[in-house]
């Protein structure tokens, strides 16, 4: 019977080093809601388990000097819900957070796991990608920064290197008259997994948007940025014409499979149906600020 | 027999006696059980839906250190197919001994092909993979469709239909005048094909047991299951130990619904116990459960009705395709004899085709059977109505089966609710109340009706009067549904005690006498027969202890309020002597005061149900929800109004999920590809409104307290009442279930069809 060997280290370094020195056989712990069920289903059995929750730096949440966030990796989506500030921001990234798992999950799942996790259909990757979150890397050779949606690189995989462990999310800071939101279609209303997922982030400006990112989940191998539904949006005024262009820029977006989820068709056109209700829901509360 | 009045228990919402254990995590259930020396048995399965097993070589798994015993068929005791049925309940030893561990093929991937027990869990799975298996792989056919083709893989050669071949394993029909000359008469005929497809139990807690086998052959199991003499008979009949032998404890149940009246897990246990000389335990994963273990059977369905334009139904003909998986017994009788039941109908033709696939063995769920009819039927009724511009419920009024009516499947019916059930449904709040502006989406309202035959059957139970005047009772029916509740209201409303002083536990084989299933709507109704009966035997010797302490005759002496009265002040002044007093007089006054009653019970009363449903759609995402539902029922006598409520919304709750989303998915390999509560989508509780109930109560005159079964019929017009509220919301029918959200937007985005039909 393989051995399995449990690290807690209190500091990025000592993590990085048992991580890089482990190998494959070794996976790094959060909430440990998708890697215990991994285990126990017998897909994965790891040799070590670097549990990286005693390190400070990646349960922290800060506010940096320019007004944006830096997210731990590790942060719980109950810790975030529970921030005094961070859903007023960041609405959608937080809602979209919040869907992942139940509330016995919420206490442990974080949105560094579910990056890291490679599910297409992870709920927080795509409010993460509007959101143009850039994530901090540590590994044997030091620190690097990525674009969120370069982090996937196809169903359960990354393109993290040997030894790099995700350590945070940076979130830029807000203009005025700024908001994002998050929808997933689900056949249930929880406790399921997303079908299509759309983020939408944007800037208004006297009713017009002037700037926008769309993240669309579930519907290719990775988690997409939808630019052309950002172009149609950037300069309307969200009427029904720019709206239906957003929608079928996201629907022709989709590389979706038949699977027992969904169809392909079904994924498709959910995909634009879902765009017209996040960016409304985003312009609405983008409004509503100001 | 004597119907209580008045009642003080009777019709409480007395706390469950087994809640407080349940919620706070104490109750032990049969996967909490342990024992010294104990080791773990895991079961190897077949990966292919279909194949010839030409050998097992298991010498490599029985050298691997940990490794205490492995099992294969030849352990199994067979029962040969030629020799005939040999029936336990409504299964056949014959598929049975060939389910649990397959003999000659295997037919449905996770059919048991060896068994392994070792020192730890982990050992016991390396040990499966070890284990030699020589399949000769074949054909398969899954669906109902498939398994029909003339060119179909067949699963059983010796089953012949027709003169040939076949998978078409058994049929039956209920019949009654001539549907030929009915169908002449109609001024309207509907005919409609429809599909559903398997669904499973989905009881949070898989299958387990813990089983000793001591030297002298003893044998101790703790199973959780719904007869723990279901179990002893099975374990004993496939392991040839001795019923007297074999102990089964039943252990607390974490849900059941039909699906744990068969076993899986416990005569493999047994043989590895048995070889061992070790303490077996065995735990099924959830994904072993949802390949390996009963769903209820996919169905192809057609309906044709034919009413006369005043709204009279003359005429029908069901014909129900059921698929039963691995094994002979797709629950067609439920089907067949359930779904026309509620209508008097002079002329009809009820089929029902048992069909055999590669897919785990049905079992039991909820009235086997009588959903899968009922929805075709009730959806067929609704669309009649609809063309007769009647509404669904008069016009199920107008045809309902009342008291004198002749079933097809046999009774003439006494005293019923059914009409009762559809007026009150008709004059309830849900039914007046608009359907309100959806602010998007499309609602739309929808009713069906269910029948259910209901149960009685053997029970046993034993009411003691302890040392202290309590009472205990013990039954022999594991509580899946409050029956020990109903029971203490019972016995306590008849002693007349509170009822925080009769304790009822369930016994185990060996303590109780013979009590069947819990199953069939039978518990309450049954084991309050035998409660009852035995309760009035131990009134009747207070009253002659009493007599004999007041030197007065028996009769003159009546129980009242937990004591012994004089009849009347003529029959002598004497101050009441309470139960407790009794009791501590016993010993000098004749000893122990206690009886037992065990009955064939008779006389149960089918059950009726109308459900009123109200749906919304968003046609941009195909999601339909219900967000407003109403079931009536007949329930005889609520004894637990709680808990009756609790089986009319659990029965809801679960034909919802039929309705809408629950469905077993199949990759082109023939496997179950959604295994788990995460694919599989059973609801949660934020999918469901609050499921409201209007109990009709109309008593059965044929028990003692009135009772008729109550838990199976609320399943039973469930994905009707859906589907027709679905029609209602978006003027498009649905003739195949689930309505899953790709599917109704598929629908939604067909091209309008032109006038033809």
């Amino acid at each position: 019977m393989t051995e399995l060997r449990y690290l807690a280290p209190e500091t990025l370094d000592e993590a990085v080093g048992a991580f890089a020195k482990a190998g494959s056989a070794a996976r790094i712990l959060a909430g440990g809601t998708d890697l215990l069920v991994q285990m126990r289903s017998g897909i994965l059995k790891p040799g070590v388990i670097v549990d990286i929750k005693k390190i400070p730096e990646m349960t922290a949440i800060e506010e940096t000097a320019d007004g944006g966030f830096r997210i731990g990796a590790a942060v719980s989506g109950m810790a975030l819900a529970e921030h005094g500030k961070f859903g007023k921001v960041w609405p959608g990234v937080l809602e979209a957070v919040n869907l992942i798992g139940s509330k016995q999950v919420q206490g442990r799942a974080s949105a560094g796991g579910n990056l890291c996790n490679g599910s297409p259909a992870g709920d927080s990757v795509p409010a993460m990608v509007a959101a143009g979150a850039i994530v901090t890397i540590q590994g044997p050779d030091g620190r690097r920064e990525m674009k969120v949606e370069d982090v996937p690189a196809g169903p359960g995989r990354t393109h993290l290197k040997p030894g790099e462990i995700l350590v945070s999310f940076k979130l830029p800071p807000r203009p005025p008259a700024s908001s994002d939101a998050y929808l997933r279609m689900i056949p249930r209303t929880e406790m399921d997994i997303a079908v299509v997922g759309c983020g939408v982030s944007l800037t208004m400006k006297d009713g017009t948007v002037t700037s926008a990112r769309v993240g669309l989940g579930a519907v290719a191998p990775t988690v997409l940025l939808v630019e052309d539904a950002a172009k149609a949006l950037i300069g309307s005024k969200l009427d029904d014409a720019a709206l239906a262009k957003a929608a079928a820029a996201c629907s022709a977006a989709c590389r979706p499979i038949d699977d027992k989820r969904g169809t392909i068709a079904y994924r498709t056109k959910v995909a634009g149906v879902l765009l017209k209700r996040t960016a409304t829901i985003a312009a609405q509360r983008a409004t509503q600020k100001n | 027999m004597n119907v209580v009045t008045n009642n003080k228990w009777i019709g409480q919402r007395t706390i469950r006696p087994d809640g407080m254990d349940k919620v706070t995590g104490r109750a032990q259930f049969a996967a909490d059980t342990t024992m010294p020396g104990m080791i773990w048995g895991k079961i190897l399965r077949s990966p292919h839906p279909h194949a010839r097993i030409r050998s097992i070589d298991t010498s490599k798994a029985e050298k691997l250190p940990g490794v205490k015993a492995v099992v294969t068929s030849k352990d199994i005791v067979d029962f040969p197919i030629e020799k005939g049925a040999v029936m336990l309940g409504i299964q056949d030893m014959r598929w049975m001994c060939r389910n649990v561990m397959a003999r000659d093929k295997a037919l449905f991937p996770g059919h048991p092909v060896a068994a392994v027990a070792a020192t730890t869990e982990a050992i016991a799975a390396e040990a499966c993979n070890l284990i030699e298996v020589d399949y000769e792989v074949l054909p398969w056919a899954i669906e109902i469709e498939d398994a029909l083709k003339p060119d179909a893989p067949i699963l059983h050669e010796f089953n012949k239909w027709e003169g040939k071949p076949s998978n078409i394993v058994g049929r039956l029909e209920h019949k009654k005048g001539d549907i030929e000359q009915g169908f002449k008469q109609a001024d309207i005929v509907i005919e409609r094909t429809f599909t559903t497809r398997p669904v499973h139990q989905g009881y949070i807690e898989p299958h387990a047991c813990l089983i000793s086998v001591a030297p002298d052959g003893k044998t101790t199991i703790w199973s959780s299951s719904q007869g723990q003499f279901m179990v002893r008979a099975m374990t004993a009949h496939l392991t040839g130990i001795p019923q007297s032998d074999i102990r089964a404890i039943p252990a607390e149940i974490g849900g059941g619904f039909g699906g744990k009246t068969i076993v899986y897990l416990e005569p493999v246990a047994t043989l590895l116990a048995k070889k061992s000389g070790r303490p077996v335990k065995m735990v099924m994963t959830r994904e072993e459960v949802m390949r390996a273990t009963g769903p209820t059977s996919g169905s192809k369905s057609t309906v044709k009705i034919g009413a006369t334009k005043d709204g009279k139904i003359v005429a029908a003909h069901g014909t129900f395709y059921l698929q039963a998986g691995a094994f002979p017994g797709s629950p067609i009788r439920g089907a067949a004899g359930c779904s026309f039941t509620p209508y008097d109908i002079p002329n009809l033709l009820s089929e029902g085709y048992d069909v055999c696939s590669n897919r785990s063995k049905v079992a039991a769920y909820r009235a086997p059977g009588a959903p899968i009819g009922a929805y075709a039927v009730e959806c067929v009724l609704d669309e009649v109505a609809e063309a007769l511009k009647m509404d669904p419920l008069d016009f199920r009024a107008k045809n309902a089966a009342k008291e004198g009516t002749k079933a097809a499947h046999g009774p003439v019916f006494p005293r019923i609710g059914y009409l009762e059930t559809v007026e009150a449904a008709k004059a309830s709040p849900h039914y007046a109340a608009p359907l309100g502006d959806g602010n998007g989406k499309l609602r739309g309202r929808g009713v069906a009706s269910g029948f259910w035959f209901n149960a009685g059957g053997e029970s046993s139970a034993q009411v003691n009067i302890t040392e202290d005047g309590n009472v205990v009772v013990t039954t022999g029916h594991p509580d899946i549904g409050g029956s020990r509740a109903g029971i203490a209201n019972i016995c306590a409303e008849l002693l007349g005690i509170d009822y925080r002083r009769v304790s009822v536990i369930i016994g185990d084989t060996q303590t109780v006498g013979f009590s069947n299933l819990t199953g069939g709507s039978r518990v309450l109704f049954a084991s309050s027969m035998v409660v009852t009966q035995s309760t009035e035997k131990i009134i009747q010797t207070l009253r002659e202890r009493a007599a004999k302490i007041w030197n007065i005759d028996p009769e003159a002496v009546k129980w009242e309020n937990g004591a012994a009265h004089p009849v009347s002040p003529n029959a002598g002044q004497f101050e009441p002597l309470t139960l407790e007093e009794l009791a501590d007089k016993a010993p000098a006054m004749g000893g122990p005061i206690g009886a037992g009653v065990q009955l064939n019970t008779q006389g149960a009363d089918g059950g009726f149900g109308t459900h009123v449903c109200d749906v919304e759609v968003d046609v941009d995402l195909g999601i339909a929800r219900v967000i407003r539902y109403t079931a009536v029922q007949d329930v005889g006598r609520a004894i637990h109004p709680g808990y009756v409520e609790g089986q009319l919304q659990g029965g809801v709750a679960q034909g919802i999920g039929w309705a809408l989303n629950e469905e077993y998915i199949y990759t082109k390999e023939g496997k179950v590809d959604n295994p788990g509560f995460l694919d599989y989508r059973m609801p949660v509780c934020s999918d469901l409104p609050m499921i409201d109930c209007i109990m009709v109560e109309i008593p059965n005159p044929k028990h003692p307290q009135g009772v008729k079964g109550v838990g199976e019929v609320p399943l039973v017009p469930v994905m009707a009442a859906v589907a027709n509220a679905i029609y209602n919301a978006l003027g498009k029918r649905f003739y195949a279930l689930p309505m899953s959200p790709p599917k109704v937007l598929e629908k939604l985005d067909e091209p309008i069809r032109q006038a033809a039909e």
